[in-house]
C-alpha cells in the first residue's frame, strides 16, 4: 500500500515536473531568436497611439508585441524580480520631466546596459530627461530649448510658405545592413530639433544627416547669434550599437514617424521631382528592423581550435605545433540563422601584440576555418577574433591558451653538426685509457 | 692535563670541553662521574661526551627554530617561500619530469615562466624526497608539514657540519663549540626558522659542506674527498645562487696558496678535480647551463684553473732542467706568454659576447653603491641594503669581538685549513657589510673563527689552571698551541695570582658564553619567527591582536574570482597571490623581466585614465593593494610607491620621480604633489579613507602608518571598483570594469 502511494507520487512528480518544463522544451525546439518581442511604448498622451498608428502597426505586423502606456502611468516597470519584462523600450513622451513607476534615467540605461533596445524621439519640447538620456547615448541636442533645425535650401516644398523648418532629408548612412537593400528614393521628412554627435563616442553613427545648408535655431526670432549647430553636422537621426549590442535610435523629431508624414507627398526645394509619399515610411519600418535586431545580427558558435590530425582542444600547445581553427558565424535573417558568408574574418594569435594573424576561409556554410604553425615563442596567447562590420553585432571572441617550450625529450638527441664534437670526445676517452694501460705497464 | 674539568658537565650550548688530547688517568673524573663503573676508557668516555653533546646541540638547533611554529602556526613564511611550497606541491604530485618541463602560465602573465628552467631546483627536489621517504616509512605527513620544518631539519645537519669543519681546521673543542655556536646564531636562524621554506635554509648546509669537503681534500691531497667536495658543490649549486661564492672563494685560496708558496700536490688534486668535475656537474643545473663556462663571474675559477697547470708544467720542468738560469729564463717567458694568452683570451671572449659581463647582482656586491644608481629593482628589496651596524650586534653579538681573536689565533697556526677559514671569514665579512642577507654567508665562518677563539682560549685558561699541580706533564702535549699554552703556563707559573686569574677569566668566559645563549633564544622568538604573512602587534591592553588579512584576502580571491582572472599587484605578492589565491599575476617575486613590472609600476603611478589603458592591455581583472593606513603597517605600498615610481620611470620616462615629492620630500598629507594626491595607487590605498576613523582625537582619514591626515580624501574612482577589503584594511582588491557599454 504505502508502496504504491509513493510510487503515485513519484509519477505526480514527474508529471508536474515534465508540465514545468514544457516551456522550455518548446523554447528549445523553436529556431532561438536573438531577441524578444515584447516592446514597451511609453507616450506623453494616448492621442499619439492613434496620430502614430501607421508606424506601430508596422511593428505589429512584424510580430511585436506593443505594451502602450503613459510616461507617468505609476505602474510602469521594466522588471520584476530582477527579470526584464520586455526586450524593447520607446519613449514617445518628449515632453516627460519624469516617469512614473520605478522607472528613471538610470533604470532606462541599465535596460540598455543589460542588452535592450531603446528608441527616443524627442521633439521641439523636449524634457531635460529625454535630453539627458540622450547625452548618456552619445548624442547631445541643441541646448536651445527653442531651436529646431531650419533648412533654407533643402525644405520641402509645401503649399503655403513656411518657416522651412519640415526639411526634406535625404543624406543616408550608406549601409544596406541598416537601411535595407532597398534604396530609399524619396526624403525622408523631418520636422524637429537636431542633435551632435558626441565626438568622443565611437560607437553612434549618423544615420540621417541634415544638408550643409541647414542650421539649428529658433525660427520665431531674429538670429543675432552664430547659430551653435550647422550644416551636416546636424544629426537627424543617430543609432547607438552597443558593446553589448543592444541598439540605440535617437531622434529629434517625434513627427518622423507620424501618419502625417507617412502619407504626405514631398518635393525637396530645387528639385521638380515629386514624390507621392514620403520616404519616411520605409527609412523608419527598415531601420526599426535593425534596431529590433531582424538584421545584421551576427552569431559566433563552436569556436575550436586543435592540432592538426587531431579532433580533441588540447590543455596547452608547443612552441611551432601546427594548429587548426574554426568558428562558425551565422546571421539572422528575420526568421533564421543562415550562415554568414565573408571573406574578411581575421583571426589574431595574440599575446600582447598579435603573432599571426589569418584570414578565414569560409565553406560558404557558415564554418570559417584556418591553420597555422604556432609561433616559436611561448606565453600565454589567445585566439582572438575581432569582428567589426557596419551595422552588423560585433564579434569578439577570444579564448585563452599557453604555448609551451619544448620539453627536455623533444629536442633532437644527435644533431649531426656535433659529429666531429662526439667523435673528439670518445677518442680523447678511449686514448686517456690506452695511455693509462700503457703508462702504468711499460716501464 | 689530567683530568677533565667542568665544562663537562655544561649544557651543551656553549661550554665546550677541552681538547682530547692525549689519554689521562680517569682517576679525578671518577670522584664526579660513575664512568668507572662502566669500565670506560677515557677514548671511549670522551667519544660519549663529544656524541651526546653534538646530539643536544642537534636537538637545540630543530628544537629552537620551532618557536615560530609555538608562536603562530605550521605555516610557510614570507614570499619565496610560498613559490618553493607551490613548485615543490607540484613536484610530489605530478613527479620530476613534469616539474623539469614545467611552463607556468599563471605567473607573468601574459609571457609566462619557464619553471624548471628558471629555478634552484635543490631545495624542492630535497624536500620532496624527505616527503617520499617519510612517505615510504609509512609516516602519514603533509608536504606542507615537511616543507616547514626542512630548514630547522637542515639547520640541524650544519652543526654537525659544523663539528666537522672546525675539526679539520682546528680540533674537536673547536668543533664541538663552533657546532653549539652555530646551533643558535641568530645569523643563520633568521633564514632558517621553521616555515622559512627557501634556498639558503639549505644552501648554508651545502656551503659548508663543499667547503668542509674541499679543505678535507686539500688536507689529504685524496682524490676520493675531491670528488666528494664537487658532488657537495652541485648540491649548492642546484640549490642555491649563493654557489657563486664558492667558485669565487676556492679559487682565490688556491690564488693565495700558490702566492704564499703553498702549493703542493694535494691543492693540485683537490683543486683541478673540484674544479672540473664540478663545473661539469653545475652545467647540468638548467638555470646555469652554459653560464658556467661563458659568465664573468665563473672566469677567476677557470683563470685559476689554467694557472694551476701552468705551475705544474713548471714544477716538472725545473725537475727536469737541472741550470737554474735556463729555468729562470723560461720561467719568465712561460709566465708572460701564459698571462698574455689568458687576457688576449678573456679579452676576445668578452668583446665577441662570448664571455657575458657580470650581473647586476655581482657589480652591486663589488660596488655597494651601483645598484643604488643603475638598477632600482635590486635596491629595492630590503634585504639587499648595506648592512646596519646594529644588524651584525644583533645577529652575532659575542661573535662580532670573539671573529678577530680567532683570526689572530687563526694567524699564530697557519695552515692550508685556517688559511680557507681566514678568507672564508673576511670576504663574507665583507659581503655582508654590502647587503643584509650575506649576513647569513658570513655566519658559518664567523662562528667557526669564533668557536676557535672560545675553545682555544678556554683550553689555555684551563692549562694554566692544571699546570700548577702537574706542569711537567703539560709539556707532552701534541698541538702546538697547547704546546705553547703549556710553556706559557710553566712561565707563568712563577706569577703568583695566574691561578686566580685564570678562574676569573674563564668565569668571564662563560658569562660572556650564557649572555650569548640568552641573546639567541630572544631574537629567535621575539625578532625571527615573525611568518610576516600573519601579523601580530600588541593591543591597547597589552593583548595579543593578530592581523591575518594577507590570507583572508588571497582566499577571497582563490573564492570568488574567475579562475582565470589575472591580478595586478606590486611584485612583492605576486608569489603568495599564485600560491594561495591561485590566480594568474602579472609580475611576481622572480624578477626576471624588467620591463614587466616597470609596466606595471606604470600604471600604479599614472592617473586612473592612463592606467587603466595598461590594465586593459594587460588583461588585469583585479587590482590587490597593500594598505598599512589603518593598523600602522608600514611596509605597505605606499611606502614602497617611490620604487614603483623609480621602476617604472627607469623605463617609461613619462614618470618622473620629481612629479612625486614636494620639494624632494615624498608626502602623502594636504601638501603632497597633486600627481601623487591622483595617482592610482594613491587612490586604490586611500579610496573611501577619508571617511574613516582611525584614531581617537584624530581627524578621520588619519594614516597611522605615516602618522598623517591624508591630502585627497574626496576619491572617487572611474574606472575601477572595490571588490574586497580586509577587516584592517591590510589588503585591498579593486575589480577594474569592463569599457563602458555605451561608449
Amino acid at each position: 500500500m504505502a508502496t504504491a502511494t509513493a510510487r503515485s507520487a513519484v509519477l505526480l512528480l514527474a508529471l508536474i515536473s515534465f508540465l514545468l518544463l514544457l516551456p522550455f522544451l518548446a523554447a528549445a525546439l523553436s529556431v532561438d531568436s536573438p531577441k524578444g518581442r515584447r516592446v514597451l511604448v511609453l507616450l506623453d498622451d494616448l492621442a499619439t497611439k492613434s496620430s502614430h498608428s501607421l508606424y506601430f502597426r508596422s511593428l505589429q505586423s512584424r510580430g511585436y508585441d506593443l505594451d502602450f502606456k503613459l510616461a507617468d502611468d505609476p505602474k510602469i516597470g521594466l522588471q520584476r524580480y530582477g527579470q526584464y519584462l520586455y526586450d524593447g523600450l520607446i519613449l514617445f513622451c518628449p515632453a516627460t520631466e519624469r516617469f512614473g513607476g520605478s522607472l528613471d534615467q538610470a533604470a532606462i540605461l541599465d535596460f540598455v546596459d543589460s542588452g535592450h533596445d531603446l528608441i527616443i524621439a524627442a521633439d521641439a519640447s523636449a524634457s531635460d530627461l529625454i535630453r539627458e538620456i540622450a547625452t548618456e547615448c552619445g548624442v547631445d541636442f541643441d541646448e536651445d530649448p527653442l531651436a529646431v533645425v531650419v533648412d533654407h535650401i533643402g525644405y520641402a516644398v509645401s503649399d503655403t510658405e513656411g518657416d522651412h523648418t519640415l526639411i526634406a532629408a535625404d543624406d543616408f548612412i550608406d549601409s544596406s545592413v541598416i537601411l535595407g537593400d532597398k534604396k530609399i528614393e524619396a526624403p525622408v521628412l523631418f520636422q524637429g530639433i537636431g542633435h551632435s554627435l558626441n565626438p568622443s563616442n565611437n560607437l553612434v553613427l549618423k544615420v540621417l544627416a541634415a544638408s550643409p545648408s541647414a542650421y539649428s535655431a529658433n525660427p520665431k526670432s531674429k538670429l543675432s547669434n552664430p547659430p551653435s549647430l550647422t550644416g551636416s553636422a546636424i544629426s537627424l537621426v543617430s543609432v547607438v550599437q552597443a558593446r553589448n549590442n543592444a541598439r540605440v535610435l535617437i531622434t529629434g523629431s517625434l513627427s518622423l514617424f507620424s501618419n502625417r508624414l507617412f502619407r504626405s507627398s514631398v518635393q525637396k526645394a530645387g528639385s521638380s521631382t515629386r514624390h507621392e509619399k514620403a520616404g519616411n515610411e520605409q527609412f523608419l519600418t527598415e531601420i526599426s528592423k535593425w534596431i529590433f535586431h531582424e538584421r545584421g545580427h551576427l552569431k559566433a558558435v563552436n569556436v575550436k581550435h586543435n592540432l592538426v590530425g587531431e579532433a580533441d582542444e588540447p590543455a596547452m600547445y608547443r612552441i611551432t605545433d601546427d594548429l587548426e581553427y574554426s568558428v562558425e558565424i551565422y546571421e539572422w535573417s528575420g526568421s533564421s540563422w543562415e550562415p554568414y558568408v565573408s571573406d574578411d574574418v581575421q583571426v589574431q594569435f595574440y599575446m600582447m601584440s598579435p603573432y599571426v594573424l589569418k584570414t578565414l576561409s569560409t565553406d560558404k556554410k557558415g564554418v570559417y576555418s584556418t591553420s597555422f604553425k604556432v609561433p616559436d615563442v611561448y606565453g600565454v596567447f589567445q585566439f582572438k577574433l575581432e569582428y567589426q562590420r557596419l551595422g552588423y553585432t560585433s564579434l569578439s571572441l577570444s579564448k585563452q591558451i599557453p604555448v609551451r617550450p619544448f620539453r627536455h625529450n623533444e629536442y633532437e638527441r644527435f644533431i649531426p653538426a656535433a659529429y666531429p664534437y662526439y667523435g673528439a670526445a670518445f677518442s680523447m676517452m678511449a686514448g686517456f685509457f690506452l695511455f693509462t694501460f700503457a703508462h702504468l705497464y711499460n716501464k | 692535563m689530567v683530568g677533565k674539568s667542568e665544562p663537562i658537565n655544561g649544557t651543551a650550548k656553549s661550554q665546550p670541553p677541552p681538547s682530547p688530547l692525549s689519554p689521562k688517568s680517569p682517576d679525578l673524573l671518577s670522584g664526579y662521574f660513575s664512568f668507572k663503573s662502566l669500565k670506560l676508557k677515557t677514548k671511549q668516555q670522551e667519544l660519549l661526551i663529544r656524541v651526546s653533546i653534538l646530539c643536544l646541540v642537534y636537538i637545540l638547533a630543530f628544537v629552537t627554530r620551532l618557536f615560530s611554529v609555538l608562536r603562530y602556526e605550521s605555516m610557510i613564511h614570507e614570499f619565496d617561500p610560498y613559490f618553493n611550497y607551490r613548485t615543490t606541491l607540484f613536484l610530489t604530485e605530478k613527479g620530476f619530469y613534469e616539474f623539469w618541463n614545467w611552463f607556468d602560465s599563471e605567473s607573468w602573465y601574459p609571457l609566462g615562466r619557464i619553471i624548471g628552467g628558471t629555478l634552484y631546483p635543490g631545495l624542492m627536489v630535497t624536500a620532496a624526497l624527505l616527503y617520499w621517504g617519510l612517505r615510504f616509512l609509512r609516516f602519514a605527513v603533509h608536504i606542507r608539514e615537511v616543507c616547514v620544518l626542512t630548514a630547522p631539519f637542515f639547520a640541524s645537519n650544519t652543526t654537525i657540519l659544523a663539528y666537522f669543519f672546525g675539526k679539520e681546521i682546528w680540533d674537536t673543542g673547536a668543533g664541538l663549540v663552533a657546532a653549539a655556536l652555530i646551533a643558535i646564531c641568530p645569523g643563520y636562524i633568521s633564514r632558517s626558522v621553521a616555515g622559512s621554506y627557501d634556498n639558503e635554509g639549505v644552501a648554508i648546509f651545502a656551503l659548508l659542506l663543499t667547503f668542509y669537503l674541499f679543505v678535507k681534500a686539500v688536507n689529504t691531497g685524496s682524490l676520493s674527498w675531491g670528488l666528494a667536495s664537487a658532488f657537495g658543490y652541485f648540491y649548492m649549486v642546484s640549490a642555491w645562487g649563493g654557489y657563486v661564492f664558492i667558485i669565487n672563494l676556492v679559487p682565490l685560496y688556491v690564488l693565495v696558496l700558490l702566492i704564499t708558496g703553498r702549493y703542493s700536490m694535494r691543492l693540485y688534486v683537490a683543486y683541478n678535480c673540484m674544479y672540473i668535475l664540478g663545473m661539469l656537474l653545475a652545467m647540468q643545473i638548467r638555470f646555469v647551463g652554459f653560464q658556467h663556462v661563458q659568465s664573468g663571474e665563473h672566469m677567476a675559477a677557470m683563470g685559476v684553473f689554467f694557472l694551476m697547470q701552468v705551475f705544474y708544467l713548471l714544477d716538472w720542468l725545473k725537475h727536469l732542467l737541472s741550470d737554474t738560469k735556463l729555468f729562470q729564463a723560461f720561467l719568465r717567458m712561460t709566465v708572460t706568454s701564459a698571462v698574455g694568452v689568458g687576457a688576449v683570451a678573456l679579452g676576445v671572449g668578452t668583446a665577441s659576447g662570448y664571455i657575458s659581463p657580470w650581473t647586476g647582482r655581482f657589480y652591486s656586491l663589488l660596488d655597494p653603491t651601483y645598484a643604488k644608481d643603475h638598477i632600482p629593482i635590486i635596491a629595492s628589496v630590503s634585504e639587499h641594503q648595506p648592512t646596519a651596524w646594529s644588524s651584525f650586534m644583533f645577529d652575532f653579538q659575542i661573535l662580532l669581538f670573539l671573529f678577530p681573536a680567532g683570526l689572530y689565533f687563526c694567524f699564530k697556526r697557519l695552515s692550508d685549513a685556517t688559511i680557507f677559514i681566514v678568507m672564508y671569514g673576511l670576504t663574507s665579512m665583507y659581503f655582508a657589510g654590502v647587503m643584509v642577507r650575506l649576513i647569513l654567508v658570513a655566519t658559518p665562518a664567523v662562528c667557526l673563527i669564533s668557536a676557535i677563539a672560545v675553545s682555544a682560549t678556554i683550553k689555555n685558561l684551563t692549562l694554566l689552571l692544571r699546570a700548577k699541580t702537574k706542569a711537567p706533564q703539560s709539556a707532552s702535549g701534541k698541538g702546538g698551541s697547547s704546546g705553547k699554552a703549556a710553556s706559557k703556563g710553566s712561565l707563568d707559573q712563577s706569577q703568583p695570582f695566574q691561578k686566580n686569574g685564570a678562574i676569573a677569566l674563564l668565569f668571564g668566559a662563560f658569562y660572556l658564553l650564557s649572555k650569548y645563549v640568552t641573546h639567541c633564544t630572544w631574537v629567535t622568538s621575539e625578532a625571527y619567527s615573525s611568518p610576516s604573512i600573519v601579523l601580530a602587534a600588541r593591543g591597547a591592553h597589552g593583548n595579543r591582536v593578530i592581523f591575518d588579512d594577507y590570507r583572508e584576502a588571497y582566499f577571497w580571491l582563490r573564492q570568488n574570482t574567475p579562475p582565470d582572472a589575472k591580478v595586478m599587484s606590486w611584485w612583492d605578492y605576486g608569489y603568495q597571490i599564485t600560491a594561495m589565491g591561485n590566480r594568474t599575476v602579472i609580475v611576481d617575486n622572480n624578477t626576471w623581466n624588467n620591463t614587466h613590472i616597470a609596466t606595471v609600476g606604470r600604471a600604479m603611478s599614472s592617473y586612473e585614465d592612463e592606467a587603466y589603458e595598461i590594465m586593459r592591455s594587460l588583461d588585469v581583472d583585479y587590482v590587490l593593494v597593500v594598505f598599512g593606513g589603518v593598523t600602522g603597517y608600514s611596509s605597505d605600498d605606499i611606502n614602497k610607491f617611490l620604487w614603483m615610481v623609480r621602476i617604472g620611470g627607469g623605463v617609461f620616462p613619462v614618470i618622473k620621480e620629481p612629479d612625486y615629492l614636494v620639494n624632494g620630500e615624498y608626502r602623502v598629507d594636504k601638501g603632497a604633489a597633486p600627481k601623487m594626491l591622483n595617482c592610482l595607487m594613491y587612490k586604490l590605498s586611500y579610496y573611501r579613507f577619508g571617511e574613516l576613523t582611525t584614531e581617537y582625537g584624530r581627524p578621520p582619514g588619519y594614516d597611522r602608518a605615516r602618522g598623517v591626515e591624508i591630502g585627497n580624501k574626496d576619491i572617487k574612482l572611474e574606472y575601477l571598483e572595490e571588490a574586497f577589503t580586509t577587516s584592517n584594511w591590510i589588503v585591498r582588491i579593486y575589480k577594474v570594469k569592463p569599457p563602458n557599454n555605451r561608449w
